[in-house]
């Protein structure tokens, strides 16, 4: 390294040229090199043991029957085709991909609609906005369980009660299997809508004010407005949060499990919650692990189709 | 003055059309709310009751103060579920803070072969969802002999990509010329990632945290998968536990679900400011 070609640094000078490849010996420019990675190995074990390791063991364990004591049973794809014939999985499926779609287009849609109302600088919208997220931050396994109560199906229930007032009710919701599903993906909109609203807020501030001006100039009304300039504007944050909302979506837990646990006669069984029945009820873990290893495959391709379409769209 | 993407504003002159406009907005204030403020109020309101509410209902105002359901749900395992969710709270985030920030040191401040493909790597698990892998993970929790122990339900949460992205992005605007004079000064990288780095990262770390804070408060299909007694039960298994036993009414399940609501509302509270900055830097960069 040449003097000159530092000397715009004087102050490291030094430091850089007693450090630099000539005058280092083998042993101090290895270390340099390790130094990295000593600070990674943490991080590398603990995701290498507890992600890498177990999404590669998943799609091994898929290949068997799977027997804890007794030594597990090569099946080949076996646990594969068993999937493409078996009309529970089929049901699990056509149950989360509906609530992903449903909670993640109800969620923007709330969401967006709760950002133009509440967006803006003044301290009672900025307070009215921090108290509207709380639903977002509470544990879902907490925003289960006050639902559950919310939503009990007989009269007495709170939202029943409030339908008995305007003379409708009493709704089944949770108890019903035609109205379980729909029940569920409120509860999930309650909670992940404030979320999308955070998001499209931001957005919203990142728009060009005087576009709002020129508009309003050129006798637009409030809806053109919107049509024209806000929503062009957040389609870029609008991708990001499908994504984030789908794959959130394809792997349902806890809210079913709490609400209904997969019923009223499977009317909410979600994929997921069929792979923890299999392992726990029916103790067939390599079946599980096959459909867990589908659902993987599913998401990574989710992801990567609408990373490929976004960046189409882009370039066109 | 500024223009929303509504037109809401405050006009110069009011006339009775503003006026109109004044009451449907204080309507839908309202009415968002109710929506989605009554629900967590009446469940405190409820908690608190001395009345014991029929199943499903709720109380808008307590009916005699109380904290009856709160002590019945406490001996019904829910103090033993706080002291474990704490425990594993403390270290666990401890552990994935400390984890990511070294982690991010590397990657943010290093140029080495393979940087962008671990990088890479790491961030790709934040599309893979943790409920796929529990299987596997439940089996290999078990051949480690971790089933019903802390470090089983500490130990798989401590790697996770959101914490190593927030604190990368951080680091990266940190000036190098910081970093060239504590050189000069014959500063190793150990001293400078402790004296320089993590110092002038704090406001990510404090992003981090409420973010690690809330992402192990909630989890609940590893606890269910690895703990197998009482004794191990964190709070999401109690609450949960109390609903299914049906013996108890709705006023002690709810009191165990606002404990375990309280903490991340208050950390949610305190921290706000941190908490907004995050959640737009792991999602719309990400």
């Amino acid at each position: 390294m040449s003097a000159l070609r530092t000397s715009a640094a004087p102050v490291a000078l030094p430091a850089q040229r007693d450090r630099s490849g000539s005058r280092r010996t083998v042993p101090q420019r290895l270390g340099r090199s390790l130094t990295p990675w000593l600070f990674l190995a943490p991080a590398l074990i603990f995701f290498g043991v507890f992600k890498f390791w177990p999404s590669i063991w998943g799609v091994y364990l898929s290949l068997f029957h799977v027997q804890p004591y007794l030594g597990d049973q090569w099946l080949g794809a076996a646990n594969f085709t068993r999937t493409l014939d078996d009309p529970d999985l089929q049901a699990a499926v056509w149950h989360t991909v509906l609530d992903a779609f449903v909670q993640v287009a109800g969620s923007m849609l709330v969401g967006f609609v709760l950002a133009l109302l509440l967006e803006g600088p003044a301290r009672h919208l900025r307070i009215l906005r921090t108290a509207v997220f709380l639903p977002a931050v509470i544990a879902m396994v907490a925003v289960a369980e006050l639902w559950h109560a919310l939503l009990f199906p007989g009269r007495y229930g709170a939202v029943n009660s409030l339908l008995g007032d305007v003379g409708l009710g009493p709704l089944p919701f949770l108890a019903s299997p035609n109205s379980s599903l729909w029940t569920i993906m409120l509860v999930q909109i309650w909670k992940h809508a404030p979320y999308d609203m955070v998001i499209f807020i931001a957005g919203l501030v990142g728009i060009d004010r005087e576009l709002y001006e020129q508009c309003s100039i050129d006798g637009a009304n409030a809806w053109q407005r919107l049509w024209n300039v806000t929503l062009p504007a957040l389609r870029p944050i609008t991708t990001i949060v499908l994504i984030l909302g789908l794959i959130r979506g394809l792997r349902v837990f806890t809210e079913i499990y709490v609400l209904t646990g997969g019923g009223p006669g499977g009317s909410t069984e979600s994929i997921v919650t069929y792979v923890y029945r299999n392992v726990v009820v029916n103790n067939d873990i390599g079946y599980a692990a096959a459909i867990s290893a589908l659902l993987l495959a599913a998401t990574i391709l989710l992801t990567a189709v609408t990373l490929w379409w976004r960046r189409h769209r882009e370039n066109a | 003055m500024t223009t929303t993407a509504l037109g809401l504003r405050l006009p110069r002159r009011w006339t009775a059309r503003h006026g109109g406009r004044l009451v449907v907005r204080l309507a839908l204030y309202a009415i968002v709310a109710a929506i989605f403020l009554v629900p967590l109020w009446s469940m405190v309101a409820t908690a608190f009751s001395a009345a014991d509410p029929k199943n499903g209902e709720v109380f808008l105002v307590p009916h005699g103060l109380s904290l009856g359901h709160l002590t019945t749900a406490w001996q019904l395992g829910m103090g033993r579920g706080l002291l474990n969710s704490l425990i594993v709270v403390t270290v666990g985030l401890t552990l994935q803070v400390t984890v990511s920030a070294f982690a991010a040191y590397a990657l943010a401040r290093k140029r080495f072969r393979g940087a962008s493909l671990v990088l890479l790597a790491l961030l790709a698990t934040m599309m893979m969802p943790e409920e796929v892998i529990s299987i596997p993970l439940y089996l290999l929790i078990g051949r480690m002999r971790l089933l019903n122990t802390y470090p089983g339900l500490i130990l798989p949460i401590v790697g996770w990509a959101l914490p190593i992205y927030v604190l990368t992005g951080f680091m990266r605007q940190i000036p190098l010329e910081l970093e060239e004079a504590a050189r000069v000064d014959g500063a190793g990288d150990l001293r400078i990632f402790f004296r320089l780095i993590l110092p002038l990262s704090l406001p990510a770390l404090g992003t981090c945290a409420v973010f690690g804070f809330l992402m192990i408060w909630d989890q609940y299909l590893l606890p269910l998968l690895v703990v197998q007694t009482p004794g191990m039960n964190t709070l999401t298994l109690v609450v949960t536990g109390l609903a299914a036993s049906q013996e108890q009414g709705e006023g002690v399940r709810l009191a165990a679900a606002v404990v375990l609501m309280v903490p991340s509302i208050l950390i949610y509270l305190g921290l706000q400011r941190l908490f907004e900055r995050g959640l737009l830097s792991g999602s719309l960069k990400g």
